[in-house]
């Protein structure tokens, strides 16, 4: 074994070598300004794939039954853009997402200043919360449809209580690591505990609340398609499954597209408010 | 989750808005500060093991003592930020702390670091005269991540100034600057001293530090104070005169070092 790994990297070969993190580092350091001159050259790759995707489809190496070709799915978009479709299906769906997640910030933040602002808070908030996340709760599914019927409820349901938990996760462990040499100045200074909280504690946590509301939305859009394929009857995913019954793939590769969209979108987003409320971070720590 | 709670102590109590009030009646604005009889254990070893120390109002004191011999512990406590199992300590009620590292809130503008704690109506403008004074009012807007290691001390300076401490605590303030800033920022406290008047002590770990700002140097060993040096040399200071050689190979001395070593 030791002697493998002497063949394979004899003393101070990193840095000569074309691989391993010498080379690695060197093709960092020649290659991330170019890619910030030239920013296109990141789409070459995905155009690539269209065309030949729509190349393949065109001369019958991919039956357009199981995969469309990207100008049918383009058609199919326009269409349901035109019949207003989409956007009926697209805002029921946004109306649900942005429901839960709003739930999700009010219970998750609260548990956590309440968890993370005093020891009693943390015995009686923090187990149950620990243990329940390790729960997959889309498997809850069943049990929401039996509570909550078939109507919005549980699939706003769904999205509040998959999102709880990064936020919280996130915010508690932001709030209980403040920087002690900090609280140790506020201290100092003559602050009292409201004002330590609101000087020292939230400020330091705010980056981690920020991290936990990313992760919160995507596990919000995921909730929210496990909940559509389910007893729908509008929204994204409801448009899919009804597209599957008619063979419609076209229409399900632009469900999945505006999915797609949707995640993207929501991240960035979270990164603009975090680029404004981390003002003071210094610019290349920004969005990291 | 604030520092300084209530623990052990006969006399002392660790919260810090208790001051003079709480530990003895305050007679003038700005009573000395006394420190009698102070033990503080880590474990079963005491690093300060009854302890005396006086630092009488307007007094600058400069602290030695080998690494780990409890400098830092004894400022700590009369910070209020740590509490001794026994002994008594006499306070001035407003006390200030500069650290060796700035310690700024990251999240606010320097000025807001500086006025952190201040009654809210002239906040800004007491930051901005305590920024002037040290030299620092034209990066008031800035964030502290953007400030050099210099400037950011001179931060945590001014916000220690601003509230006119009767007693400012310095932690080696200048430990972590360069040779050049730390003399700028050794004239600099000194002017501020003579201006305000306040009682100082200096912990320090060099010898010329305390021989070019205190009006005393100590020197911690075994948890009490082994030396008392009066330095009785005018200032403005300057190294190198015969009286302040023969300082220095005192202070050195007691340190445990020869002055041929030192240099
Ligand atoms: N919280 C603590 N828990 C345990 N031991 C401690 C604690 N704080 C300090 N000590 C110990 O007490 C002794 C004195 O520490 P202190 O920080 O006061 O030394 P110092 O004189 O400031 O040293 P330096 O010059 O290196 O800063 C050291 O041996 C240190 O390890
Ligand atoms: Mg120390």
């Amino acid at each position: 074994m030791s002697e493998q790994v002497l063949n394979v990297a004899p003393p101070g070969a990193w840095r000569r070598g074309s691989t391993g993190i010498g080379a690695w580092l060197r093709r960092q350091e020649v290659s991330a300004p170019r890619l910030r001159g030239l920013g296109l050259r990141r789409f070459a790759t995905p155009l690539g794939i269209l065309i030949l995707w729509q190349a393949a489809s065109s001369s019958g190496v991919l039956p357009a039954r199981a995969v469309p070709p990207p100008l049918a799915v383009v058609a199919a978009a326009r269409d349901l853009l035109l019949s207003g479709a989409l956007i009926h299906h697209l805002s029921v769906s946004l109306l649900r997402v942005a429901a839960g997640l709003a739930i999700a910030i009010a219970a998750g933040a609260s548990l956590a200043l309440a968890a993370g602002l005093s020891r009693l808070g943390e015995d009686l908030i923090d187990p149950p919360l620990q243990m329940a996340r390790t729960l997959p709760f889309l498997a809850l599914v069943p049990l929401f449809i039996l509570w909550f019927g078939i109507g919005e409820t549980p699939k706003v349901a769904l999205v509040a209580l998959g999102a709880t938990f990064p936020i919280y996760l996130n915010l508690f462990a932001g709030i209980r690591g403040a920087d002690p040499k900090l609280v140790e100045v506020a201290a100092t200074l003559g602050l009292s505990r409201a004002g330590l909280i609101r000087h020292v504690v939230l400020p330091a946590a705010l980056p981690h609340f920020l991290t936990g509301l990313r992760y919160a939305i995507g596990i919000a859009w995921l909730s929210l398609v496990v909940g559509e394929q389910i007893n729908a009857d509008s929204g994204i995913g409801y448009l899919m499954m009804d597209a599957r019954d008619f063979l419609r793939t076209d229409i399900i590769m632009v469900g999945l597209a505006v999915y797609a969209l949707l995640g993207l979108a929501s991240d960035q987003a979270v990164r603009a408010l975090e680029r404004k409320a981390l003002a003071w971070r210094p610019a290349a720590r920004v969005g990291r | 989750m604030a520092a300084g709670r209530p623990g052990r102590a006969l006399t002392m109590d660790g919260s810090w808005d208790a001051g003079a009030a709480r530990i003895g009646p305050v007679a003038q604005p700005a009573p000395d500060t006394k420190v009698r009889g102070l033990v503080r254990r880590f474990g079963p070893t005491a690093v300060l093991d009854g302890l005396d120390i006086d630092i009488p109002a307007g007094r600058f004191v400069a602290l030695l003592g080998r690494s780990g011999s409890g400098k830092t512990t004894l400022l700590r406590t009369l910070a209020g930020l740590d509490t001794a199992e026994q002994g008594e300590v006499i306070l001035p009620p407003k006390r200030a702390v500069v650290f060796q590292e700035p310690r700024l809130m990251p999240w606010k503008r320097v000025w807001e670091n500086v006025a952190l704690g201040l009654p809210d109506h002239d906040a800004r403008d007491r930051a901005e005269l305590a920024l002037r004074e040290v030299e620092l009012a034209h990066r008031m807007d800035a964030w502290p991540l953007t400030l050099s290691g210099g400037e950011a001390q001179r931060a945590g300076l001014a916000r220690a100034l601003v509230r006119d401490p009767d007693l400012l605590l310095l932690d080696e303030p200048f430990a972590a600057l360069d040779a050049l800033t730390r003399l700028r920022m050794q004239a600099l406290v000194t002017a501020l001293w003579k201006r305000h008047g306040m009682a100082a002590l200096l912990v320090t770990h060099d010898v010329d530090e305390a021989l070019l700002l205190a009006d005393h140097a100590v020197v911690l060993q075994r948890g009490q104070i082994g030396l008392q040096l009066p330095i009785d040399l005018p200032r403005p200071r300057r190294h190198g005169t015969p009286a302040f050689a023969v300082l220095r190979g005192e202070l050195l001395g007691s340190l445990g070092l020869s002055a041929e070593e030192a240099a």
